[in-house]
């Protein structure tokens, strides 16, 4: 049976990478990746066998807690845990718990990021190979603590099913924890910072971590290394406690969970009227434009990158390490612009297979094209424009304002045609409506990332002029240059934008039904 | 409602000849001729896979034929997309919806996208919801429509143009007897008033009441096609059906399925 489950695990996966050599290629590179580091790894371990116990201890006490702290929060926080032998599929199957568990918990170590954290875990052997007791030990504890890493992902999942089901409470979650995550980096930043200044610190941070059930189990090997066998006692009874919690709440949680599998919720309390569609004109492209609109915010998917624009002037002073200069906030409008104008890109392959409504009325491309723009454009255009004139006046520095403007109403115009025409050819493999924001397909979050990197280079490259022109008026002071932006942004902008939406508009208008059989394909 | 829309001529409604498709390696559709006469209630009928669904998206423009030629009411379909989805409404099987909308919003939405005016538009959502029996239903998001309702508000979208030939891909799978009862008077005074209906439908029984001509189809070839009355030759679809496509079994099924 366990067998079985694990060999399912992997059929599903050829399966689906089958469908595309393009998802495979992905897969590889990154799988690559994943060697890269672990070869990082297993080298620093292997390194830290020549440094001080303590040294060593330290070391792997804070890298292991961070590793079952990792594996435990962030498959809840990015709902991107490896499904593929999803409980909530199983339920029709006679699978006794017990060795539903034992399936599930094989399958997770051996998926990709089991393996690597298996073999980087069992490379602390290598760090205590000069004490062959504290060896021993670490094979033992790599495996306990493998085990917590991977019991402990599914236990938390399992867990908040419990708790909530249903799609609003699945789509408030989703974008709730989507702030954490997209703060993680200046966290890391600040955290960095705060322990440089601090070095000495370290070791005593390790030691408290030793005693929680997250470092436990790594501070046992050290702590034999150093004769201090009483204390690697307690930590390796702590560690072996929390395993079996984490065990016995996911078979809790499992349980529940199959004997009440996902239903759908009622309906809600209906709204009346039309909403925006009573608001834009009554033609096809208003009717585009006010479909499109709905959807910035009745879909996660859509509101997730809405989520983002407020955290940037964080991003910039946390990176820019500012020390009260706020200079660099400037830079924050052009950069929503930027966003936001290229937030369309994907936006026929959003619509997945829903796309078809348009190919079986017969929208024009062009009214498709101009729809999606206008929706995007009535915010977006505000906003940015908005946010120039905030930050500016926050700074104080009046003479960069034509300048600012001028890249920023042309990053607008220069991306709403550079997406119309995206979108029009190409199809990305997204989340489909009602997935999670997160949720990648195998190698889709590879290819999407490339394209969108290709998509940022072009209009980089599109607003080059606006750009000189702007920071020559930054940099010699002299405002008529700024004026001269942003008159380029406005005339320039317009000239790309109109050529977006016809060529994106004819393309689209010759290839609707490849389009759609594209999105047919990913579904 | 559709005094403007009456057929002209003696166009067949559907006019398909050596309609080819090919996925990869495997042939959906293998020189298939079909002809659907104007006015008629017209069913489509084979197994599964048969090429069914793909040869009604290449007859509505929606999927482009390696081969073959199709006309609707005389509309060369790959040569006048747009003439052709003026004529034509469309109940896909096995696509998404624009399911963020309410039900009325997405009735609207499907009007406006056919440049329909917004008041014209507004009558006839309020009047196909009714007819539906969505009413009451009609602000609730379609995310959270049953798998009924979602087949009932797909048709309203189909409908709201007031098309002159309807496509319909198994327009009554997990539509409670009611709603089908409803949704079938619907048809027939459509058909009635000089429209014509293709459904596709594995109800052997509900094709033979319902319709009045009828093509079967398996493994991308029509097999027979006709009025009901000729096609059934005598015995009911059903048995002309599996005599026609193959594939049954003699015997209970296995010895270890047998209780006793």
């Amino acid at each position: 049976m366990v067998a079985t489950l694990v060999r399912l695990r992997f059929l599903l996966l050829w399966n689906a990478l089958q469908r595309s050599p393009w998802q495979m290629v992905a897969v590889v590179i990154g799988g690559l990746y994943g060697l890269g580091i672990l070869i990082g790894v297993v080298a620093g371990l292997v390194g830290l066998g020549f440094a001080p116990i303590d040294v060593a201890r330290t070391a792997v006490v804070l890298a292991g807690a961070a590793l079952v702290l990792g594996w435990t929060f962030l498959p809840v926080l990015t709902s991107g845990i490896d499904q593929t032998v999803e409980p909530a599929r199983l339920v029709a199957f006679p699978i006794p718990i017990p060795k539903l568990l034992v399936g599930l918990a094989v399958s997770g170590v051996l998926g990709v990021p089991g393996i690597v954290t298996s073999v980087a875990a069992l490379a602390t052997t290598l760090t205590w190979w000069r004490y062959p007791l504290a060896a021993l030990a670490a094979v033992v504890c790599a495996v306990i603590g493998v085990l917590t890493c991977v019991i402990g992902s599914r236990m938390l999942v399992a867990l908040v099913s419990v708790i909530g089901e249903g799609r609003r409470f699945r789509e408030a979650k989703g974008l709730v924890v989507f702030i954490p995550l997209i703060l993680l980096g200046p966290i890391i930043l600040g955290l960095q910072r705060l322990l440089s200044d601090d070095f000495d610190s370290l070791p005593q941070i390790a030691s408290i971590v030793a005693w929680t059930p997250f470092g436990a189990i790594w501070a046992v090997p050290a702590d034999v290394a150093a004769g201090q066998f009483g204390r690697a006692g307690l930590e390796f009874l702590i560690g072996v406690a929390t395993l079996v919690v984490f065990a016995l709440a996911w078979r809790w949680g499992l349980a529940k969970a199959l004997e009440t599998p996902a239903r759908s919720m009622p309906a809600k309390a209906a709204k009346r009227g039309l909403g925006f569609f009573g608001v834009f004109p009554g033609t096809p492209a208003g009717a585009v434009a006010a479909r499109a609109l709905t959807y910035w915010i009745r879909d996660p998917r859509y509101a997730q990158s809405l989520i983002t624009l407020p955290l940037v002037p964080v991003f910039v002073l946390v990176y820019a390490g500012s020390n009260g200069d706020l200079t660099p906030l400037n830079s924050v409008g052009p950069i929503i612009a930027f966003l936001l104008a290229l937030s369309i890109y994907a936006d026929v392959s959003y619509d997945n297979t829903a796309f078809a409504l348009h190919l079986q009325r017969g929208v024009s491309g062009r009214d498709d094209r101009i729809g999606r723009v206008l929706a995007l454009a009535v915010f977006a255009v505000p906003l940015s424009l908005l946010t120039v004139l905030a930050t500016v006046w926050l700074t104080g520095a009046w003479t960069a304002l034509p300048g600012l403007l001028g890249i920023t109403v042309g990053v607008l115009l220069s991306g709403f045609g550079l997406s119309s025409l995206v979108s029009g050819r190409f199809v990305f493999a997204v989340p489909a409506p009602g997935e999670s924001p997160f949720k990648s397909k195998p190698g889709g979050g590879f290819s999407l990332t490339l394209s969108l990197f290709a998509t940022w280079g072009i209009l980089a490259v599109l607003v080059l002029p606006e750009l000189v022109f702007a920071i020559v008026s930054f940099v010699s002071g002299q405002i008529v240059y700024g004026w001269i932006s942003l008159a380029l942004g406005i005339l320039l902008g317009a000239v790309l934008l109109v050529i977006g939406i016809r060529v994106g508009g004819d393309i689209y208008d010759r290839r609707g039904p490849e389009l759609l059989a594209a999105l047919q394909r990913l579904k | 409602m559709m005094d403007d829309a009456r057929p002209t001529g003696a166009a067949p409604a559907l006019e398909i000849r050596g309609l080819v498709k090919q996925f990869g390696d495997k042939v959906a559709v293998a020189g298939l001729d079909l002809d659907v006469p104007s006015g008629s209630f017209f069913g489509l009928v084979g197994p599964n896979g048969a090429g069914k669904t793909t040869t009604l998206s290449m007859a509505t423009g929606l999927l482009r034929p390696d081969a073959g030629e199709i006309r609707l009411h005389g509309v060369d379909v790959w040569h006048d997309l747009i003439e052709t989805k003026k004529l034509v409404g469309i109940l896909s099987d096995g696509v998404r919806l624009f399911d963020r909308l309410s039900g009325i919003q997405l009735v609207t939405y499907a009007g406006l996208l056919g440049g329909l005016p917004r008041e014209v538009v507004a009558e006839r959502a309020a009047d196909l919801l009714q007819l539906l029996d969505l009413e009451s239903a009609g602000g609730t998001l379609v995310v959270d429509y049953s798998a009924g309702m979602t087949k009932k508000i797909a048709l309203a979208c189909a409908l709201v143009h007031a098309p002159r030939l309807l496509v319909l891909d198994e327009p009554f799978e997990s539509v409670d007897p009611v709603s089908a009862a409803n949704i079938r008077d619907i048809l027939d005074g459509f058909v009635g008033s000089g429209g014509t209906v293709i459904v596709s439908s594995h109800a052997m029984d509900l094709v033979q009441r319902m319709c009045d001509h009828v093509a079967v189809i398996a493994e991308g070839r029509v097999l027979a096609s006709g009025t009901t009355d000729e096609v059934r030759a005598g015995s009911t679809l059903e048995d002309r059906f599996v005599e026609l496509v193959g594939g049954r079994r003699a015997g209970g099924g296995p010895e270890w399925l047998r209780l006793s």
